[in-house]
């Protein structure tokens, strides 16, 4: 079996800040992790292969210090590794990532399934995979939290939902993207680190996807951010001390006026 | 400081490292409350490749020495002893197969436990052979194909864990020291059993049981090496290991040094965080240096070991004695820098404490060791 696991690259989220003046993600100094939903597809992805025999190829949009992540892919048992880079990628948004992605998957071409984290924690959309699969015209199924069984032509899954899950069963090829009730990633190995030193990152541009310029980046973009701003703190936060009658004689003392703007009875 | 390991050194750190933060850090209290025997970090040890650290590529291993398996040592021991105790001692079940036997049993054996699909231990003491191992009462005798093993072992790291044993046995009494033989002994030999589980101060999810062996029948081609060379091979191997047990003393000490300074920042008295008292500062002065000097003779030691095979008895023992005793200290000094919260079970460091005893005690006292660097020294000065 032929699987692609994308992933992204994101900031830390133990470390998360705004530019107060740009309004976007601070990036420098914040160490980038790949994406932990990702790394459960990855997990998967290599699982499958284990059991079934097949190769995993981890395929990521992004800037050259993508490389390290997918190195750290390849020490956790993927096979290859392709970074989809160019400039003319900068500023996209879910619409023409999907777009970038497919180009890069029909360059690839060959595949039976294709694995994404259920989102990725910086950007919260959740879309990439469903759009993704649209693009690509395959069966998606999202919040997998559990493969059945595969058998060539087919594949069994278990769908995550608030009140249990749904069986579902597609043909291949086909995309999932999973949660992380999955699995539980696997630290990568000596073998993996020493191959993932020595590997040949595939790196393509938009060139070499054939993909057409209209459609990339900020110009292939639908949404535009107006602003991105903290929002304010709203609310107090005092702390009553003392014995507890001072304490309920100082909450009634705050809450009274309140009450009274309420046109609640006091006494 | 930087000991300039090669770039493969560092991932066997790194990939060591993230073992111990993500999986033995975590779980450590509950399996010293347990004594459950680690079965799922030792899993992970073994998908990550770390058993075959010492064992040569041709049997499945990594092809590394004494130092590259220190290094991972090292940090599964700033997590827990008793975690770094059940993955050392398939080593050292491994080292005599690896260093006296033959091309047969290296191509059985090594590659199964380079991957860690099989656990080994390793079986000299008895109740009557402790430091003084010519006391083995276990016997082995040729009947027809098969030897009959009959004894009992005791205090035997991973007893009932491992699948893969080699134990000492007496062939020949009359022989003395020469009538010693290795053998390798599987969990499913008819004749093999387990005693019950040992309860223990400390590096308590480590399992230690006896091997009891009641007309235990194995093929002949089971011998490791030599038949009467068993003592030499046991002397070897414990040369050979040693330096595994000292790192112990490091990693734990580094550990509870980490423990002791966190706190001693935290922890407000008198109006100040206690660590800018001298009082306290030196306590962590000497803690620090005594778990660097430490580090750098077992370095020192493991290189050795690895660069010279006909003289490893007086570095390897050097090594023991002061990493352990110095782990003994720190772990003590720790609890005492936490005072009240450190012998409190809440903390890490009283289990520390526990388990730094057993490093001056097990794979030869330290008084043994002392012994051993004496002779040495005496031969040396004999020679030049």
């Amino acid at each position: 079996m032929k699987i692609i696991v994308c992933v992204k690259q994101v900031p830390d989220a133990k470390d998360v800040r705004l530019d107060p003046k740009t309004n976007t993600l601070a990036r420098d100094g914040v160490q980038s992790i790949m994406n932990p939903y990702d790394r459960h597809a990855l997990e998967e992805a290599v699982r499958l292969k284990e059991q079934h025999g097949g190769t995993v190829t981890v395929l990521s949009m992004g800037p050259p210090q993508a490389e390290d992540m997918l190195r750290e892919a390849v020490s956790c048992g993927a096979d290859e590794a392709v970074l989809v880079s160019d400039r003319a990628f900068a500023g996209a948004d879910t619409w023409a990532t999907t777009y970038t992605l497919s180009m890069a998957i029909k360059k690839i071409d060959d595949f039976d399934l294709i694995l994404c984290g259920k989102q990725a924690i910086d950007g919260d959309t959740a879309q990439v995979g469903p759009g993704l699969a649209e693009r690509l015209g395959i069966p998606f199924v999202a919040y997998v939290r559990k493969i059945n069984d595969c058998t060539g032509d087919t594949i069994r899954a278990e769908r995550l939902m608030d009140d249990g899950y749904d069986l579902v069963e597609v043909g291949l090829p086909a995309l999932f993207t999973v949660v992380k009730e999955i699995n539980e990633p696997r630290i990568p190995s000596l073998k993996g680190k020493m191959r993932a030193k020595k590997i040949d990152i595939t790196k393509l541009t938009a060139v070499d996807i054939e993909a057409d310029p209209e459609q990339l980046g900020l110009k292939g973009s639908t949404t535009q951010v107006v602003r991105v701003f903290s929002p304010e703190l709203r609310g107090e936060r005092a702390m009553l001390v003392g014995t507890p009658s001072e304490q309920v004689s100082q909450l009634y003392e705050k809450l009274s006026p309140l009450l009274s703007a309420l046109g609640a009875v006091t006494k | 400081m930087d000991y300039f390991l090669s770039e493969e050194q560092q991932m066997i750190v790194d990939v060591a490292r993230q073992i111990t933060d993500e999986m033995i850090i975590p779980q450590r209290s509950e399996l010293d409350e347990t004594e459950d025997y680690p079965r799922d970090i030792l899993t992970a040890i073994a998908k990550a490749d770390l058993y075959g650290l010492y064992i040569p590529e041709e049997y499945g291993g990594l092809g590394g020495g004494c130092f590259e398996i220190v290094l991972a040592l090292e940090q599964f021991a700033r997590g827990c002893t008793g975690v770094a105790t059940a993955f050392a001692a398939s080593a050292l079940g491994a080292y005599p197969i690896l260093i006296s036997g033959s091309e047969e049993l290296k191509q059985k054996y090594m590659p199964l436990i380079a991957s860690g699909e099989k656990l080994s231990a390793f079986a000299l003491t008895e109740a009557n052979a402790g430091s003084d191992a010519s006391g083995i009462q276990t016997t082995a005798v040729l009947d027809g194909d098969e030897w009959v093993l009959n004894g009992t072992k005791q205090w035997i790291t991973n007893a009932g864990e491992a699948q893969i044993y080699t134990v000492i046995a007496i062939t020949d009494k009359s022989k003395g020291p020469r009538g010693a033989t290795m053998f390798v002994v599987e969990d499913t030999d008819p004749g093999f059993s387990y005693g019950v589980k040992e309860k223990k101060l400390g590096i308590r999810c480590s399992s230690t049981r006896e091997l009891i062996f009641k007309d235990c029948r194995i093929p002949k081609d089971r011998v490791i090496g030599r038949i009467g060379m068993g003592f030499i091979t046991v002397m070897k191997t414990l040369d050979q290991s040693r330096p595994g047990i000292a790192i112990l003393g490091v990693g734990l000490g580094q550990g509870a040094l980490d423990e002791a300074v966190t706190y001693a920042k935290q922890r407000v008295q008198f109006g100040k965080p206690i660590i800018s008292f001298q009082a306290v500062q030196h306590i962590l002065a000497d803690m620090a240096i005594q778990v660097e000097a430490g580090r750098a003779l077992v370095y020192s030691a493991a290189k050795h070991i690895d660069a010279h095979k006909n003289d490893m008895s007086k570095a390897s023992s050097m090594c023991k004695v002061f990493a352990t005793d110095m782990a003994m200290k720190v772990a003590t000094d720790a609890v005492q820098v936490l005072a009240g919260y450190g012998y409190m079970r809440e903390y890490p460091v009283e289990k520390m404490m526990r388990d730094a005893k057993i490093l001056q005690i097990y794979e030869g006292t330290n008084q043994i060791q002392r012994n051993v660097i004496g002779q040495e020294l005496n031969k040396e000065y004999t020679r030049s």
